[in-house]
């Protein structure tokens, strides 16, 4: 059995461990969906990171700087800053007055059951498509980590499912947020680790990694032998539309962040809001500290390892797991696949959280019940049973799509739904007050849709392929792109804001709503009346 | 206490003109607008700042190209420079809501003064 498989089974046990003991204190809805709201500061910042660092970032943001130099850092970037929008607009706010969901605080002032209706839409296709996106891309490592151990594609997506609906089912909240935290820090000791390795290769010396760095050498598709400046813009993102796509990108990250349903769940976990500011800044330190390091990781498989050799094996996915077996052999190349698996199982289990949290809040007793439960537990009952199906709806899409599916795009669709759609309404419902039920509909609406299609008629489905390109890898419509940029956000961003704006002023005043925005500033300011830690 | 979002009254609880009442005082007025002096120019500075990064890589390359420690370019180190303003205007936040923390809770006394009186 191969020391690969030996470290997963020892997370495996481990998180389960977590999970039997964390399903005993799951007994009321306030510990199942937010932990009891006990978790500290630290505890939280740790979980952000964890459920924001996943797979995509550590071998996918790797694998782009590795093949693309400084444009893939350019991601690592907005990663960070867009937490300063979750720190300053979002996270306090939405700990005041909110109770396990998004909706909650955009339901306030409005009539509850359309906008939750919508905001529930949001949050369960977000979620959904992040999670597709990572169990495809958990599946094509697995089963290329474990090679030769006979797990197939197949049966690495369906494990890696089953194992998160487990934790969410039983664990719930307190079981994904350890899950999560033991992940986190994995990852950065993992990266921390391999970064102080590539610089050991070149001596220490600072000098003589960046002298490298600039001249990195590989072979372009045609055969010719190229030497590019990987420390020089330009390599990913070029003319003509290459500026433009950057600047969406970077709309979509800094805005997208605080929408993005997952992450903003974990500040319901904590007891109020100045802890959840505390544990946005511990985040921030993580976060910061691991996408500095990403440079390391990208230049370090691009000039240790090269292009040419991680093409060959396995693609750019695979760039840090085979830097770390450059430089450790197998046994550490076995600690780092590790990691990266136990960072796709951590955030699914996030995700699946975040989703069936929704619908069972929101659908399930705001929407059906009325915001009564009709019998004690019931929500729980609805949230586990939302948690299997939308586990199992992953997987069985995820084996449909198969391990070469093309679907990065499916985390720039996530971030640009959480960018148009859910901030300008979260925005609004907080900072204005003439923000009625319309604008929320008709803003979280247009943003969805001016999303969804502005990807789906962009490059990431619409290109036309080279004759060589392989099947599975192919665009799905072989047409020339209608909308020219990989991001919608720099069109989809203001749509969403216009829609939420028009929507407002083109429906009739809403005096109630407005006479509760008092109620939600005040509460939203000095946490008057909100959700307290449940005690011993 | 005030009712929990769960229930959702769509008519202004009882408790709506203590609300409003709070939300005229001096404090919490006060509260606002210290918040107000902070976030608004915080959250301008740092979205320009961060989309210079953007425009500059893209609209100004050869700027962005010049090396200015060995092979280290200018595209790098506004880069780098990213996360340091970002840890920095965390860092001023976290200092300036502690004067936030203080006038909340100036707000949450006015409350029980206000109650009191006889509400």
């Amino acid at each position: 059995m191969n020391t690969t498989l030996i470290l997963f089974l020892a997370f495996i046990a481990v998180t389960l461990g977590i999970t039997a003991w964390a399903s005993r204190l799951s007994g009321s809805s306030a510990s199942y969906f937010a932990a009891n709201r006990r978790v500290s500061a630290w505890q939280n910042g740790v979980a952000v990171a964890g459920d924001y660092m996943s797979a995509a970032s550590f071998l996918g943001i790797a694998g782009l700087i590795a093949f693309f130099g400084y444009d893939g850092f350019m991601y690592s970037v907005g990663f960070l800053v867009a937490y300063l929008t979750v720190l300053l607009v979002v996270a306090e706010p939405l700990r005041n007055t909110g109770k396990y969901t998004m909706a909650d605080v955009l339901a306030y002032r409005s009539h509850p059951r359309p906008v939750r209706a919508m905001a529930s839409l949001s949050t369960i296709t977000v979620s959904t498509f992040y999670m597709i996106a990572q169990m495809v891309g958990a599946g094509a490592l697995v089963a290329l980590l474990l090679k030769g151990s006979g797990i197939s594609f197949r049966l690495a997506v369906t494990s890696v499912g089953i194992l998160m609906i487990v934790y969410v089912v039983f664990g719930g909240m307190i079981a994904t947020t350890w899950v999560q935290i033991i992940k986190a820090i994995l990852l950065i000791s993992g990266t921390i680790l391999l970064s102080f390795m590539v610089l050991a290769h070149f001596g220490f010396s600072l000098g003589a990694f960046f002298t490298a760095v600039s001249q990195v050498h590989y072979h372009a598709p045609d055969g010719s032998e190229v030497v590019k400046d990987f420390l020089t813009p330009g390599l990913r993102y070029k003319p003509p539309y290459g500026a433009l796509d950057l600047l969406s990108l970077g709309m979509a990250l800094i805005f997208g962040t605080a929408g993005l349903p997952h992450i903003l769940v974990r500040f319901y976990t904590v007891p109020d809001a100045k802890t959840a500011r505390f544990s946005v800044v511990w985040a921030m330190w993580l976060i910061g500290i691991f996408y500095i390091l990403t440079t390391f990781l990208g230049w370090g498989a691009a000039t240790i390892v090269g292009r040419d050799f991680i093409a060959k094996n396995g693609g750019n996915n695979m760039s840090a797991p085979l830097l770390a077996n450059a430089l450790g052999g197998p046994i550490f190349f076995a600690f780092i696949s590790a990691i990266a698996f136990a960072t796709i199982l951590a955030v699914v289990a996030g995700l699946t959280i975040s989703a069936s949290t929704s619908f069972a809040h929101d659908v399930w007793t705001n929407i059906i019940r009325h915001g009564q439960e009709h019998n004690p537990g019931e929500e729980r009952r609805v949230a586990r049973i939302a948690a299997f199906v939308v586990g199992a709806i992953s997987i069985a899409i995820a084996i449909v799509l198969g391990p070469t599916a093309n679907v990065a795009f499916l985390v720039a669709l996530a971030f640009a739904v959480a960018a148009s759609a859910n901030l300008p309404v979260i925005l609004f419902s907080i900072f204005w007050k003439r923000f009625n039920t319309a604008g929320a509909v008709a803003g979280l609406a247009t943003g969805l849709l001016a999303s969804i299609v502005l990807i789906f008629i962009g490059p990431s489905i619409m290109t036309v392929d080279a004759p060589t390109v392989a099947p599975a890898a192919r665009h799905i419509i072989q047409h020339a792109p209608i909308f020219p940029l990989e991001n919608p956000g720099i069109l989809s961003i203001p749509l969403g804001f216009l829609g939420a704006i028009f929507g407002t002023l083109l429906s009739q005043r809403d005096p109630a709503g407005e006479e509760k925005f008092a109620e939600l500033q005040v509460r939203a300011n000095t946490g008057l009346g909100a959700e307290k830690a449940v005690a011993h | 206490m005030p009712t929990p979002p769960g229930s959702e009254p769509r008519t202004p609880s009882a408790t709506a003109s203590v609300w409003n009442r709070i939300a005229q005082t001096d404090d919490f007025k006060k509260l606002l607008a210290a918040k107000k002096a902070f976030v608004v120019p915080a959250t301008i500075i740092f979205v320009l700042y961060y989309f210079a990064l953007p425009v500059s890589v893209g609209y100004f390359p050869a700027f962005m190209q010049r090396k200015v420690w060995g092979p280290v370019n200018i595209a790098y180190l506004f880069a780098l420079s990213q996360f340091l303003v970002a840890w920095l205007i965390a860092y001023l936040y976290v200092r300036a809501a502690r004067e936030f923390d203080l006038r909340a809770a100036a707000v949450i006394k006015d409350l029980g003064n206000l109650e009191a009186k006889g509400n």
